[in-house]
């Protein structure tokens, strides 16, 4: 099937990776944030001091205590951070330098059904990787989706290269899919990039529905696509995840050990050496950004500069994360700024001078450009949401907290990272990803 | 340049929360952000944002009415004089193009002043009595009001209806973003519907023109308004129907250039098309509504042309000539666009905007004591505009119950 997306906008920004691999040594810590898991109350199983194999559970979700989280590397934990109300923030592990795995007791790969495929999954810390729409929370085992996406390409600034990054895995990424596809008795579609040529990896995926997406960001996010392909209703249940979560889960399956290494993109324009990393799960990125960056204030994400998290210069990597972003912080006053004809600031309107200036590149920092105010322009949101829903009457009906209106207005189908762009371009800097989150989270509370 | 942000931060401590000053802290932000774009960053969600706030969204807006502004200028000027002229007492060659346009800069500058200290100072006096920040709104209305005034509208006047828009058009509802009606028509409606004797008439047009008996200050819609319910054969009649032929004072040319007596921003439709080419090229008016409004009016006055009796001059005039004259292309362009007051959804838009047009013409032909259609036709929809969307959001959430039926 063939989708094609008019609304969005590509966002050219300096620092996009070479497509080398850089080496660095590995870190000597990693942590879990249960942070990255929307929604979820961890239930801690380890204290600090204990030891654990790479597998070994840390916690588990105390809502649905099937769902385990385990342990990247082997090691001691160290350290469990809290934050007010004792809340967990980070379970903090120091890696041995040779990594030891659990073993887990596979089976015959040709033989395993539906429930045992989930419940390795399950026993392995697999299961967070699967995410689910509506809500963008972890997947829940007990219910059957109506179909598996696969998002093939990242279309958000500066996004890793999956056709850089699967030369060569074709066995490992099509192993995967057979398993993925098992678990779900809808389709599985896997969306390729109908701008680019993808790799041949994807191109011969069997198994799957294969959907070609043309058009700009955010043609790539997996939300747009279901819309598109198989739109969301009340009630319906969609399961996604990326194409590096298919080759984790076919590793597992093919070696019964649970190896969390994944390859990320450090980008972003103030880095010296945008390069692409093997890193492992939940890496501490001090390594990776040490002696890599240029002079100045500078903000580490762990992710893109749209939805990403921000983190320190020895923070960790999120979990869902396959990019690090380093740009400059923009706590600088402007002197007249809003009146000074701009030849150099970038801008999506063409409000400012720097359309006759347009460049290949631009270099944008985290500066607001204004204050926060009420909504008075209109129109702006609508030409980045390739959505078919009204995006500010959404975003009100949230502020309101009117849940009727909140499910008509189709909140069963988006997530925040729909909403990046619209929050990118808002001219009254209205924070729209976290009032979407608050959203989604007062709808999950009133289903549950 | 670091001067004034030095001062800015010595100061800053007073009208923070300890400070002597801090109830007036909405001031002293409003002041220091006007000199400087804060060195805010993104605390949640994107980490990149784009340069445009709405300080910039409305110095566009009133850079795209400057052409109009000056043009306003010299017109005035140049009314008053070919006023002189005709009444013999001056030659209009005796006055060069500075002339007009000085002459019109210190008659219409007081007014501008008028509207921005008295708006502004309403806005800051609900700014600090509220607690919330100034709002920029105001930059636009305050400049779209006096343009929308007879050149000679008393000061006090034009004081009292910035009030009224500002306070009833505006804070009662919370301010800028949540006003239903535009507050630069609500202080038009105002002034109209309480000193019509300032408002209408042939005298208020041209400076002065109660005290010189030159030709009629009249405005071409108030002179079509006299042409209704005519005897085609009358000579007075005749002579005021060849004023609208190609020759005459109210020509579609001269409508065009706007060397036409009107209200001070109004009458060059070539001024006003700059404006909307700055506004649409920078994406800050909405084309939706420019369009779907011209498209209406100007079906409107095909209708009319249809229909039109021997005896109405007002329904049977060319349907371009009909556009272009009175404050229709204005209102299209700066008041309509009002991305406020106006319907949000882009469906919306084009009813809402298509829906001005035909009522500015039907209110404008149909009602001749009542010329000025447009401003009644626009505040009426912003009204209905919440309306309009409503059925336009609807559709959508019916179009997601249908699949989900479907889906069953």
């Amino acid at each position: 099937m063939d989708v094609k997306i008019s609304k969005g906008a590509d966002i050219k920004l300096k620092g996009s990776a070479d497509r080398v691999y850089a080496n660095v040594a590995n870190s000597k810590y990693y942590a879990i944030k249960p942070s990255d898991f929307h929604l979820l109350t961890p239930k801690m199983v380890v204290k600090v001091g204990d030891y654990v194999e790479a597998g070994d559970i840390l916690f588990y979700d105390k809502n649905l205590e099937v769902i385990k989280f385990t342990s990247p590397v082997s090691g001691s934990v160290i350290d469990i951070v809290r934050g007010a109300k004792r809340k967990i923030l980070e379970v903090v592990i120091e890696a041995e330098t040779d990594i030891k795995y659990k073993q887990f007791e596979i089976g015959d790969l040709a033989n395993l059904n539906k429930q045992q495929i989930i419940d390795h999954m399950l026993n392995a810390g697999l299961w967070p990787l699967i995410r689910q729409r509506p809500f963008a929370t972890i997947a829940n085992p007990m219910e059957s989706p109506k179909a598996i996406f696969i998002s093939g390409f990242d279309s958000s600034p500066l996004a890793p290269d999956n056709d850089f990054i699967f030369h060569g895995d074709d066995y490992l990424f099509q192993l995967g899919l057979d398993l993925i596809t098992q678990i779900c008795d809808g389709t599985t579609h896997l969306n390729l990039d109908g701008n680019s040529n993808p790799a041949k990896v994807f191109r011969t995926a069997k198994g799957v529905q294969i959907n070609h997406v043309f058009g700009p960001h955010p043609a790539g996010n997996v939300g747009v696509q279901i819309h598109h392909i198989d739109p969301i209703n009340k009630g319906d249940v969609v399961w996604y995840l990326t194409p590096q979560d298919i080759l984790t889960i076919a590793k597992f399956f093919k070696d019964g050990r649970y190896d969390a290494s994944k390859i990320i993109a450090l980008t972003g324009a103030k880095v010296k050496k945008p390069r692409y990393y093997r890193v492992i799960q939940g890496t501490s990125i001090a390594p990776i950004v040490a002696d890599n960056t240029h002079e100045g204030e500078k903000r580490f994400i762990t992710g893109n500069v749209l939805t990403g998290e921000r983190i320190n210069a020895d923070g960790y990597l999120g979990f869902y994360d396959f990019q690090i972003s380093v740009i400059t912080e923009g706590n600088y006053s402007e002197f007249f700024g809003w009146l000074l004809p701009g030849f150099h600031k970038y801008s999506l309107s063409r409000t400012f001078f720097s359309w006759l200036n347009s460049k290949h590149e631009y270099d944008l920092d985290s500066n607001n450009h204004g204050e926060e105010r009420a909504y008075v322009v209109t129109g702006q949101y609508e030409s980045y949401m390739p959505i078919d829903i009204f995006p500010v009457q959404l975003i009100k009906a949230i502020l309101i907290e009117d849940i009727e209106l909140m499910e008509n207005l189709g909140i069963y189908e988006v997530d925040t990272e729909d909403f990046a762009l619209c929050e990118y371009a808002c001219t009254s800097k209205i924070p729209v990803q976290s009032i979407i989150r608050r959203g989604l989270d007062i709808i999950k509370k009133e289903c549950s | 340049m670091k001067l004034m942000h030095n001062i800015l931060k010595k100061i800053k401590p007073h009208f923070e929360k300890e400070g002597a000053l801090s109830a007036l802290y909405p001031a002293y932000d409003a002041f220091e952000t006007f000199l400087f774009v804060p060195n805010h960053t993104s605390q949640s969600g994107t980490h990149i944002r784009d340069s445009v706030d709405l300080k910039r969204t409305m110095v566009i807006v009133i850079i795209a009415l400057l052409p109009c502004l000056f043009f306003g200028m010299w017109n005035t000027g140049y009314q008053y004089h070919l006023q002189l002229a005709s009444a013999g007492l001056q030659s209009i060659e005796d006055y060069n193009f500075w002339d007009h346009f000085f002459f019109g800069f210190w008659k219409f500058m007081p007014l501008v002043i008028v509207s921005y200290v008295v708006g502004l100072s309403v806005e800051f006096a609900f700014a600090v009595n509220r607690k919330h920040q100034v709002n920029e709104g105001y930059l636009v209305t305050g400049m779209l009001i006096p343009l929308t005034m007879p050149i000679d509208v008393p000061l006090w006047m034009l004081a009292l209806s910035v009030i009224f828009a500002v306070v009833i058009g505006k804070e009662v509802f919370g301010g800028t973003g949540m006003n239903i009606l535009n507050p630069a028509l609500t202080a038009r409606a105002f002034i109209f519907f309480a000193y019509p004797t300032k408002m209408s008439g042939d005298k208020v047009w041209v400076h002065s023109a109660d005290k010189i008996d030159g030709v009629s200050g009249e405005t071409a819609l108030g002179q079509l308004a006299s042409l209704v319910d005519i005897d085609p054969n009358d000579e007075t009649v005749i002579s005021k129907i060849s004023e609208f032929s190609s020759d005459g004072a109210y020509s579609l040319s001269n409508s065009f250039l706007g060397i036409i007596p009107g209200s001070v921003g109004e009458t060059s439709v070539i001024a006003i098309m700059i404006g909307a080419a700055i506004l649409l090229f920078t994406g800050v008016g909405s084309f939706r509504i420019m369009a779907s409004m011209f498209i209406g009016g100007l079906s409107m006055a095909y209708v009319f042309n249809l229909v039109a009796p021997d005896t109405n001059l007002f329904m049977s005039l060319d349907p371009i000539h009909q556009l272009c004259i009175g404050s229709f292309l204005f209102g299209m362009v700066f008041m309509a666009t009002d991305p406020v007051s106006a319907a949000q959804t882009n469906k919306g838009k084009i009813i809402y905007g298509f829906l001005c047009g035909v009522l500015s013409v039907l209110i404008r032909v149909f009602n001749p004591a009542y010329p000025e259609g447009v401003m009644v036709a626009i505040l009426f929809m912003n009204v209905m505009a919440p309306l309009i969307d409503h059925y336009v959001v609807e559709a959508n959430i019916k179009k997601r119950l249908k699949r989900l039926k479907v889906d069953e």
